[in-house]
């Protein structure tokens, strides 16, 4: 059972935050594309340092702890190690982002959400164009300019290097 | 080079990662800083097990010697460092994803058109 120690606080981790996948509905591993890019250059970067690392003798394990595979001699629980931590933290990162909706990052370039808020839009527009009273698409255009206000605010808000990548 | 000036190295890069190179600026955010004391929280705990048991040993002369839960000190930036490089990544791919289809750039008056 030792064997397993490494390898079962790595799986305890995934354990553990997958809740916020079932339950808060973060859709980390929904979006896996976005994840595997995101997840790549810590995974390649770590592993290169972590070679130089035990190459130069700066850290070594107790193969006690370890299931005794290894790749390059590397041991798989430090492979997975800079799979495992990482997820955690795009699903810690996701999780804050739901329960504070309000707190912005970057430009909020979901396309998904993007796109049901245009849906959304585009529905009550129509509801305002048929059935309505004056006073109704009135404030249908009020509503817009808000959403416009904020959108505009949500922009200048973002990294100020946006305009200039075009 | 020693752990030590690896570290700051690292947590120099990914600085220079998120502000400057892929702009994500997520050193700015709070919702970063909140999710990074969480995880850090959650990271002295795993790494405390893992030093603790002796899991993994460090060298002492690659090392400053300062210890927090077990584990050196070196270890929090490491795991800053790690952090904010795959979030940033993660914030920046899907910035790309939706550059293509996103309503961010189209004018405003396009937007009704739609289907």
């Amino acid at each position: 059972m030792r064997h397993l120690s490494y390898l079962g606080l790595l799986a305890g981790c995934l354990l553990g935050t997958a809740p916020l996948e079932l339950l808060l509905r973060t859709r980390v591993y929904a979006r896996w594309r976005r994840l595997l890019v995101a997840l790549l250059p810590g995974l390649v970067l770590g592993i290169a340092w972590d070679l130089y690392a035990i190459s130069r003798h700066q850290w070594s394990f107790d193969r006690r702890y370890l299931v005794g595979l290894s790749i390059a001699g590397l041991p798989i629980e430090e492979a997975l190690f800079f799979v495992v931590i990482p997820l955690c933290a795009v699903l810690t990162l996701e999780a804050v982002r739901r329960c504070r909706p309000s707190w912005p990052i970057d430009t909020e370039g979901d396309s998904e959400r993007a796109s049901q808020e245009r849906q959304r839009r585009g529905a009550q527009r129509a509801r305002s164009r048929t059935g309505s009273t004056e006073g109704d698409s009135e404030r249908a255009s009020q509503e817009r300019q808000r959403r416009g206000a904020q959108r505009a605010r949500s922009r200048t808000g973002s990294t100020e290097g946006d305009s200039e990548q075009g | 080079m020693t752990y030590t000036e690896l570290v700051v190295g690292a947590v120099l890069a990914a600085l220079a990662l998120d502000v400057l190179l892929l702009r994500t600026a997520l050193v700015r955010r709070r919702a970063f800083w909140v999710s990074y004391a969480i995880l850090a929280g959650f990271q002295l705990l795993v790494n405390g097990t893992l030093t603790g048991l002796r899991v993994v040993r460090y060298d002492p002369d690659a090392i400053i010697g300062l210890r927090v839960a077990f584990a050196p000190v070196e270890d929090l930036g490491f795991g800053f460092a790690l952090i904010l490089l795959t979030l940033s990544c993660w914030v920046r791919a899907g910035r790309r994803q939706a550059g293509g289809s996103d309503d961010r750039r189209e004018p405003t008056s396009a937007r009704g058109k739609r289907p």
